[in-house]
């Protein structure tokens, strides 16, 4: 009847996962009874989680983004202090079991739940606005891609209080993650987490290309698109042809665990280098599917906040793209140690550096649109020159890695593990954190707390160079990543001080939550009350809209004509339109996502601990409620002309006021 | 208690002086390639990231928004002569760091025996990841260890590597190159010392649970030195054969030294074959041989469910 499940998979002998559990129980009753106590749960239901306004999903996106971090990174202090303390004799407080599967969950928490869910979030609040589009192509399927990410989330934090996480890296390279060595329920649950998201991520990745391909407001032509949207392109691209391998992949190695197949396991014909080679085609786009979006935040913040337009917008363009194209043929770089033959190695380590070229042209350019501005010093700037300096080196490691002479010795060391954070903090996080404070306005209506914005960079900052310069020293000494203990004498001391460095970043983290409590509560002040919709004298076409913009976007649809449309306008003294308000065919809310994504869990629950009977309910509801869904009519109308005239009255009414106050 | 700050910058210098750092001291000849290359490309990149930080923290200083002395072009957003560099610069650095991939790569792959000056004859070691140790075979002596690898100076070192449970990788880092171990698969890979000493050996990929333990030490020695131990290892009484080698390759954590004095020959061989249906190729000739493989007296679960 529960199939493989317990009570004995309920770790009660562990206390640290006994106190998280009453720590989350605590914290979700009480939420949950603040929503019943002010009688917010049809509001909560019909404004946002049946919403299919891209805005909202982003919003969403970005919390379920911010909360996984606070998971990983209870992972990531966890093992930096075991690894201060289980020195020359010393256990630490982590048993290998445990400990295998906090560094197995960091990676893949950060990278599924916390960076693609953040990236997401910011796809979805700024594409469709900078393109002057309504919404997404398909909004429907923009609700069910959050569904399935919020509920593989939710699967994989489950995994803490029944049962176990995979205790086999982040990738779950076989044969380790065979049944024959991980015959447990983890691997299944990082498969299932990481399988449930995957359509999330593909089915985004299809909106946002038919967004950015057919939705795009008449005049915009390709080389007319912000820059971010155009890094937004480009990472749908990667993510269209990337994540079926991953899905692939990982369908093979459940065909292994579940049907006793012999893709990857060691014997009968298994060849664990093809889930390698496989894995990694997806992975290295994959980091790329990451960091161009950040690339894309950074132009947009230089130029608005250097108040010029972005140095060789072409140049950029052109960059992005062959990085996009080259992150197909570097994946080798990963397994050079494997024993291939001279002229392969060669090939990837040289297609790899290149990438580096394209990269380097990337940072030249935010240079030189700094270059005779006028630079004001807000906290995305911050952010921005942080991860200027922060990613130049950490490229520079990359670089030194991607010789086979040099990663034959450096591979899996933590001189690696230092470079992936160098670059995965100092560019994808810098670069998301400085697109949040940048856009946080346009969303809500106000700006976040400068001063405990920059207060949050510095910890950050500093942190960071004290958590993983150490580490790069500690690679260089041969210490190889993954261990739960150690007695070499050199190691110690760098461990204490990469322990440091964790917790200045936790006082980062502090200081970004101290920064939204400071913000909400000070909203209304007039310094921080974005009337206008265009706090920061911006230059892409979200700016010419209210903040938050009316839920159609555009009461007009804006004709483009150049690159910084809305900055040519603003020059020309032209804001506003004029042309006649017609009424505006929206899609209607609907909660067919929502239900999609709980049967998708009690699909993946059941499967993972053998449950058949509820795996085949969630299987049956799947298609029921797509069928359903398919066979209702009624899913769009038309807002009416009074309604958009009342909003767009109240918007002039609030730029009124907001000039008065000048 | 001032004073004390200004230390503060000499603090690595410091923390580092007495200690090892392996990678930066090698003690064998693709260690130092290894070593060389790897500072090399480090002084090369320099020459671009430490004027990019530069440059980058001087503009944004110079043309702050409050510097209204400074220049400001609002509508500039092109220059070809900048442009040229921009694409130009990295373009040459990476031409160059292709070129030393290029020979680097070749020279000293793995792969590639190594020779002495005076043609020293190499000794051939098979290695075998098991859970959580190593077995090291010196199938020309006849013996064998675990989690101890003895090899004399300036010999080349001729390493046949495979793995008896999941994937993992060999690693001397004071003698250079790793490669990975891995079931049913023979890889290999070619060292040399060139000074006596005594070297951390470790698996450099997770393999489970006791995968902290799986050290060993590495014993670099005078071929004198080397033969006398040959000898004592020689004078005991284990013995490795296809009855023995299960009891010794059951996973164990924190393994300790063992010494074997007798080895039945072709027991690698037997290894790699047990997961390719009995069958092995060999390396020099190419030709297909059937073993008789370590499996057949061993209980060892192979995944064959069947």
């Amino acid at each position: 009847m529960l199939g493989k499940l317990s009570l004995s998979a309920i770790p009660f002998d562990v206390p640290i996962l006994v106190g998280t559990f009453i720590g989350v129980a605590v914290i979700g009753i009480a939420v949950l009874g603040l929503v019943t106590y002010f009688g917010k749960w049809g509001y909560l239901w019909r404004e946002w989680l049946t919403s299919v306004d891209h805005k909202k999903l982003g919003v969403m996106y970005i919390i379920l983004a911010i909360v996984m971090l606070f998971r990983g990174f209870a992972d990531a202090i966890m093992m930096r202090t075991q690894l201060a303390l289980a020195y020359a004799g010393n256990p630490g407080y982590l048993p290998p079991h445990h400990y295998d599967q906090i560094f197995s969950a960091h990676g893949t928490i950060m990278i599924f739940f916390m960076a693609m869910a953040f990236m997401t979030g910011l796809m979805n609040v700024v594409v469709p606005l900078q393109i002057g589009a309504r919404d997404v192509a398909f909004p429907f399927l923009n609700s069910l891609s959050f569904y399935m990410t919020l509920v593989s989330a939710v699967l994989i934090n489950i995994s803490l209080f029944i049962g176990e996480f995979a205790q086999a890296g982040w990738l779950v390279y076989p044969p380790l993650s065979e049944m024959q060595f991980s015959p447990g329920v983890g691997v299944d649950y990082y498969i299932w987490a990481v399988q449930l998201s995957g359509v999330g991520t593909l089915l985004t990745g299809v909106n946002f290309f038919t967004t950015i391909v057919k939705m795009r407001a008449p005049g915009m032509g390709w080389m007319h698109m912000p820059i971010f949207t155009w890094t937004a392109f480009c990472t749908t691209v990667l993510i269209l042809v990337s994540f079926p391998v991953l899905t692939v992949t990982l369908g093979m190695l459940s065909l292994d665990r579940y049907l006793g197949m012999h893709f990857f396991t060691n014997d009968g014909g298994g060849n664990v280098m093809l889930y390698l080679s496989m894995i990694w085609t997806w992975g290295h786009p994959e980091v790329y599917i990451l960091i161009l979006p950040a690339f894309g935040v950074f132009s947009e913040v230089t130029s608005t906040f250097s108040r010029k337009p972005l140095f060789g917008y072409n140049t950029m363009v052109y960059a992005t793209c062959s990085i996009m194209v080259l992150s197909f043929v570097v994946w080798v770089h990963h397994f050079f140690t494997m024993g291939a033959g001279a002229n392969v190695n060669t090939f990837f380590g040289i297609m790899t550096m290149v990438i580096a070229v394209p990269t380097g042209v990337k940072i030249f350019n935010w240079l030189f649109t700094m270059y005779k501005g006028r630079v004001e010093f807000t906290a995305p700037m911050y952010w921005t020159i942080g991860f200027m300096i922060t990613f130049s080196i950490g490229g520079m490691t990359g670089v030194m890695m991607a010789m086979p002479a040099a990663d034959w010795i450096l591979h899996n060391s933590l001189f690696l593990i230092a470079h992936f954070h160098n670059v995965i903090i100092g560019g994808v996080y810098f670069g998301y954190i400085a697109g949040m404070g940048f856009w946080f306005p346009k969303s809500f209506g106000f700006k976040l707390n400068e001063a405990w914005g920059k207060r949050a960079f510095w910890c950050w900052f500093i942190g960071f160079y004290l958590a993983f310069v150490p580490l790069y020293i500690l690679g260089l000494e041969g210490m190889t990543r993954r261990m739960n203990h150690y007695d070499n004498p050199d190691w110690y001391p760098w461990l204490l001080v990469a322990e440091a460095g964790a917790i200045v970043i936790a006082l980062g983290i502090v200081c970004q939550l101290t920064q939204l409590y400071v913000s909400i509560r000070d909203r209304n002040l007039p310094e921080n009350l974005d009337l206008t919709g265009d706090p920061w004298n911006g230059r892409t076409l979200e700016w010419a809209v209210s903040s938050p913009p009316p839920h159609y976007n555009f009461a007009v649809i804006p004709d483009v004509h150049g690159i910084d449309s809305f900055h040519t306008e603003k020059q020309l003294g032209r804001r506003g339109y004029n042309k006649p308000l017609e009424p505006i065919h929206m899609p209607k809310n609907t909660s067919a996502g929502f239900f999609v994504g709980v049967f998708s869990f009690l699909l993946g629950f059941g499967s993972i601990w053998y449950i058949w009977w509820l795996a085949a309910l969630g299987l049956v509801g799947i298609a029921a409620t797509v069928i359903l869904r398919s066979a209702n009519r009624d899913i769009d109308y038309y807002v009416p002309v009074s309604e958009i005239s009342h909003d767009e009255e109240a918007y002039s009414r609030r730029i009124a006021a907001a000039q008065a106050a000048e | 208690m001032k004073k004390l700050w200004r230390l503060l910058p000499a603090l690595p210098a410091l923390m580092l002086s007495g200690c090892t750092v392996d990678l930066l001291q090698p003690r064998g000849p693709i260690a130092e390639m290894n070593r060389d290359v790897m500072l090399a490309e480090f002084a090369i990149m320099m020459c671009i990231v430490v004027p990019t930080c530069i440059a980058t923290l001087y503009f944004a200083w110079k043309y702050r928004a409050s510097n209204t002395e400074a220049e400001y072009l609002p509508t500039w957003d092109h220059s070809t002569k900048i442009e040229y560099v921009v694409w130009g610069v990295p373009t040459v650095l990476i031409v160059l760091l292709g070129a030393i991939s290029w020979w680097s790569t070749h020279a000293f792959d793995p792969y590639r025996p190594l020779q002495t000056a005076d043609n020293v004859k190499p000794l051939n070691v098979q290695v075998v990841a098991l859970d959580w140790k190593w077995m090291f075979i010196y199938p020309d002596l006849g013996i064998a260890t675990i989690n101890q690898l003895d090899v004399p100076t300036n010999t080349p070192l001729n390493f046949q590597i495979t793995s008896d449970t999941v994937m993992t990788s060999f690693f001397v880092p004071r003698l250079g190159s790793m490669v990975y171990a891995m079931p049913g698969q023979q890889t290999q890979l070619h060292l040399l010392a060139s000074a006596p000493g005594d070297y951390l050996g470790e698996a450099s990929h997770f393999s489970g649970r006791g995968f902290s333990d799986m050290n060993f030490r590495t014993l670099a020695m005078s071929s004198d030195q080397f033969n006398s131990w040959v000898e004592k290892v020689k004078g005991g009484e284990e013995s490795l054969d296809n009855t023995t080698y299960p009891k010794y390759a059951a996973p164990q954590e924190a393994a300790p030294v063992q010494y074997f004095a007798h080895v039945q020959p072709e027991l690698f061989d037997g290894i790699v074959a047990k997961y390719n249906n009995g069958m092995m190729v060999d390396k020099t000739t190419g030709k297909v041989m059937h073993m008789q493989s370590a499996s057949n007296a061993a209980p060892s679960d192979t995944g064959m469910k069947e």
